[in-house]
């Protein structure tokens, strides 16, 4: 049995946090470069060397590429042989969120009901979602998620009968109605079968594979080219002002589900598409 | 499109000077407000109370900046989703308000207000926060400290670029773009 203090936790969390705000990941920055390469308009042209140096400068500065650091979004993979000690591993990542969103100077946007919206000033609580795997290591990964972009996401219980062409048309559908507002180019992460919070929740974690990295199976990658290139024909283009470049990648996950169901779900990410991982 | 300089605050002249696609570089003046500012500001309005700030002639930038750093004038500062002051515009719009900076679309209602009230709506580069942050020299709040990032500020801004989405002539540069640029499937 491998032992991870609660304070090494804390101390990851806080770390991954600042980390993951700062530094735009090399998968992001090279599929910006690719862009640019391959843009028409001049106004989106302009605007991807923008973002590479607002990337640039927020990297050499450390200070948030976008002022709207988001939600703590926590995957963690606990290996069934490690065993925290000192406290609650839940409670040290929300520690590690307070200290790491205090210390970082970055945007706390929690609020602690949806209808008072008293600011919890700390940017906690986390939204923590957890694996256990094989091992002993504890995988810890922070996704801060912004809410221009998660607020354009949407979830579909199809008919099976829809099929196909029907998950498609919701999923272009989807980044059609979200137009300017994600913070276009945008990742588009899909959840598809399972249930409903499955899909949402595979949807998400879609997000955290590489750009430019296809699904391992043949069918699941071809149906990404497919749907990537059918979104960069809706012309949105970079802040939706026009061109090509609406989406840097989608990224599909399937799984088995009900004989009834066909559960579709689109989470949208801005270009910031960040995340930040460490294993104990 | 036209590279154009202006400074607030902004008459019926200077807006209908401006047209969709127009590179603005803003100096002077602005103020910032988002979801929970614009509530309460609606709210005095419906009172029939005075505002906290004049918005005569002025821009409001919907921004919720990260927090400075020492040493640092204002933390990262790009522009919020714009759709969700749609409630709340007109009605500022009404009474003399003349830009708005964010990003992503507007509705109708917001749209007709710019015409009849001659305004405009810019577009900030969403997520270009650090690089933004770079043109704005003073930074100090001066209404509902409470609201934390969502307090109203009094920005100093020197070349803050931005490009005109909606101008007093019913242009939308979001739907011309996609005009331009999509591929009929």
């Amino acid at each position: 049995m491998k032992k991870v203090s609660y304070e090494q936790v804390v101390e990851a969390v806080a770390r991954l946090c600042k980390e993951s705000n700062y530094f735009l990941g090399e998968d992001v920055k090279a599929a910006f470069v690719e862009a640019l390469e391959k843009e028409e308009s001049p106004t989106g042209k302009d605007i991807l060397r923008q973002l590479i140096k607002n990337a640039e400068i927020a990297a050499a500065e450390e200070v948030p590429m976008c002022q709207d650091t988001g939600v703590a979004v926590v995957f963690l993979e606990v290996g069934q042989d490690v065993q925290v000690e000192g406290g609650y591993l839940y409670d040290a990542i929300q520690e590690g969120v307070r200290k790491g969103y205090t210390e970082g100077y970055l945007r706390k946007s929690m609020v602690e009901d949806p209808f008072n919206r008293k600011n919890t000033g700390d940017n906690t609580p986390a939204i923590i979602h957890t694996r256990i795997v094989p091992g002993d290591k504890l995988k810890i990964t922070v996704a801060p998620k912004g809410g221009g972009s998660e607020n354009m996401s949407a979830i579909a219980m199809l008919p099976p009968a829809a099929g196909l062409e029907g998950a498609k048309k919701f999923i272009v559908d989807t980044v059609r109605k979200a137009g300017p507002n994600p913070c276009p180019p945008i990742v588009v992460g899909v959840g598809i079968g399972g249930n409903f919070e499955k899909a949402a929740l595979m949807a998400k974690e879609a997000l955290l594979r590489p750009l430019g990295q296809p699904n391992p199976s043949p069918e699941v990658a071809a149906l990404e080219k497919d749907l990537l290139e059918e979104i960069n024909k809706l012309g949105i283009g970079p802040q939706g002002l026009g061109g090509r470049t609406t989406a840097l990648a989608v990224h599909v996950e399937i799984h088995p589900c009900h004989i009834a169901s066909l559960p579709v779900a689109v989470n949208i990410n801005c270009h910031a598409s960040r995340h930040k991982s460490i294993s104990l | 499109m036209a590279d154009r300089y202006i400074t607030p605050p902004l008459t019926d002249e200077m807006v209908e000077e401006l047209r969709i696609g127009d590179q603005v570089y803003i100096s002077g003046v602005l103020y910032t407000a988002r979801d929970a500012a614009h509530k309460r500001l609606v709210e005095l309005l419906d009172a029939g109370k005075p505002l906290p700030v004049d918005l005569k002639g002025q821009i409001i930038y919907y921004v919720g900046p990260s927090p400075a750093k020492p040493g640092q004038v204002i933390g990262s500062a790009g522009p919020t989703t714009s759709y969700r002051m749609d409630a709340y515009a007109p009605r500022l719009l009404e009474i003399g308000l003349k830009g708005m900076i964010g990003k992503g679309s507007r509705n109708q209602e917001v749209k007709d207000a710019i015409v009849r009230h001659k305004g405009v709506y810019f577009a900030a580069v969403g997520g270009a926060a650090a690089l933004i942050s770079k043109c704005i020299k003073k930074a100090e709040v001066i209404a509902y400290p409470d609201l934390g990032p969502e307090a109203i500020r009094r920005l100093e801004v020197e070349n803050l670029p931005v490009i005109v989405v909606n101008d007093a002539h019913g242009g939308d540069l979001y739907e011309e773009g996609v005009k331009k640029y999509g591929i009929p499937t």
